[in-house]
């Protein structure tokens, strides 16, 4: 039984098709890199395994637990936008990310917020913004900013993190420096990852397994009558082999491994 | 240069500021002058100096039968009602505003028929009101609540709607329950939004209030200036006139300020 499990999975709006029967298995501590052309259904996946959506057919389980209908602590996710809250100082945001699952109110008080305040201080230093506690998000830039909703979003321990698209925004040398430090912080986690991102490169650096949706019915007199599908699975890690699963994997194909 | 890249310097700019009430002040003084010209004992536009001696006699004597200062008395019952009107107003806009933005049970229920009532002119069920809550205080509040609350509930709900559902999505993955993203994602945030929506609204507020005043009262700003209506006093009515533009620009300057301090981190969109 591997760690994410998707069976099946058809999602629909309003009558017209986006995903048709996708189906795969990541095993835990993969980063899956998600890529296509625009409007091919990348985010749509995403937001199916965030369970921000539910899938018209088949179903998404991680860990073996029944498919969720709504996001939950398991699910982490950073998009690329608003995803740290305005109104909250920096040191708030990763307050956040453990109080509001924690009390009825959201708030941490007296000693319980000390405490929380203090681990806070330790995320912002190892995530670089040490500095930065007491400003509010939008004296950040725009790297800083996805620093921070990563740094909150790791904070709450999530078993899988979803990254939508979360360089997107950023210029190309801030870019670089957010895949070391993704690559550090996830190095530390050993967490499963899905990232949809635009950029090839992007996703063949980072992702063990890269994904890529496109349709594979196309209908010219009607572009919209079919939805896509994942058409390549591929080992970024093993020179861009179609992926397979470890059980599929002959000894004889490592040959050509460095 | 174009006109519209043309700006005036620090001094001018102040200068034009205070040009339109200047002009104002001088219009009335020549009018007054000219009506007292014909007809010295002219009630209609009294002296400047007329009104300042009025004014000062208002804010210091007080009255021969109850022994207060009417003018104090007067902006003290007309506070009391606008502040209370407009707290119960805020408060019902906020809890409505956020229930109906974040809940979709809640905005199926009542966002149809707040839109509704936000239609139904407040001035005409007053009469309502009278007759339900009798002639007292109850119903000056009531006006202003039902005056004003509509507004803020549609202005806040959908300001709730207007967070960007990352943000919500986001708190969800953080375990937040619909309580949690209510109390510490929504309110922290739409509070700059009542604000300004108060802001908006204590015109209307004022408005209600002098109106309910001028009807059925024995004390307040409107009470006032519709009872001296009837001698004429335009010396006591202007003073009055002024003196509450004075206060609904002071409120507005406060709760302005108040935004400013309390919300740091609210930039956008600042008036």
């Amino acid at each position: 039984m591997s760690f994410v499990s998707v069976r099946d999975v058809h999602q629909r709006y309003g009558g017209r098709p986006i995903l048709e029967r996708v189906n795969i298995e990541v095993e835990e501590g993969t980063f899956v890199s998600i890529v296509g052309a625009s409007g091919c259904g990348k985010s749509t996946f995403l937001r199916l395994i965030l369970a921000q959506e539910v899938p018209v057919r088949g179903e998404i389980s991680v860990a073996g637990a029944p498919p969720a209908k709504e996001p939950d602590r398991d699910r982490g996710v950073v998009f690329q936008r608003y995803s740290v809250f305005p109104h909250m100082t920096v040191r708030d945001n990763v307050v956040a990310a453990e109080s509001f699952g924690a009390s009825r109110t959201g708030w941490f008080f007296g000693a319980q917020l000390r405490a929380a305040r203090e681990r806070a201080d330790a995320v912002l230093e190892r995530i670089g913004l040490g500095h930065m506690g007491s400003s509010y998000p939008a004296a950040l830039s725009g790297g800083m900013q996805q620093r921070l909703a990563i740094g909150q979003a790791l904070t709450a321990r999530p078993r899988i993190l979803l990254l939508d698209e979360p360089f997107g925004a950023l210029d190309p040398g801030t870019r670089l420096s957010m895949h070391d430090f993704l690559s550090d912080m996830r190095a530390e986690a050993n967490m499963t990852v899905f990232m949809v991102t635009h950029d090839l490169s992007e996703g063949f650096k980072l992702g063990d397994r890269v994904l890529v949706f496109d349709k594979v019915r196309w209908d010219p007199q009607a572009p919209e009558a079919y939805g896509a599908t994942i058409t390549y699975d591929i080992d970024a890690r093993n020179g861009g082999i179609p992926f397979q699963t470890p059980a599929q994997l002959p000894e004889e194909t490592h040959a050509s491994q460095p | 240069m174009r006109l519209l890249n043309r700006k005036p310097g620090r001094v001018l700019a102040l200068l034009l500021l205070i040009l339109p009430f200047l002009a104002v002040l001088a219009a009335y003084t020549v009018g007054s002058e000219i009506r007292r010209a014909e007809n010295p004992r002219d009630k209609l536009l009294p002296a400047p100096a007329a009104i300042m001696e009025t004014a000062e006699r208002l804010v210091t004597e007080p009255d021969r039968r109850s022994g207060r200062i009417l003018f104090w008395n007067d902006t003290l019952v007309s506070l009391e009602r606008l502040f209370i009107g407009v707290g119960i107003a805020a408060a019902i806009g906020l809890v409505f505003g956020v229930l109906i933005g974040l809940l979709p049970w809640v905005r199926a229920t009542f966002d149809g028929f707040v839109g509704v009532v936000s239609m139904v002119p407040p001035l005409a069920i007053l009469p309502i009101l009278f007759i339900v809550f009798g002639l007292g205080e109850v119903s000056k509040v009531a006006l202003i609540v039902i005056g004003v609350a509509p507004f803020l509930v549609r202005d806040l709900s959908q300001r709730v709607r207007e967070i960007p559902l990352e943000q919500i999505i986001k708190a969800q993955t953080l375990g937040a329950s619909s309580m949690v993203i209510g109390l510490r994602v929504a309110v922290p945030q739409v509070m700059p939004r009542l604000v300004q929506a108060v802001r908006l609204s204590l015109g209307p507020a004022w408005l209600f209030l002098i109106a309910a005043e001028a009807i059925a009262s024995d004390a307040g700003l409107g009470y006032r200036i519709f009872l001296v209506r009837r001698y004429l006093a335009m010396d006591v009515i202007l003073t009055y006139v002024v003196w509450i533009t004075f206060l609904a620009f002071m409120m507005d300057y406060l709760l302005r300020t108040l935004s400013r301090r309390a919300f740091p981190w609210f930039r956008e969109g600042e008036a």
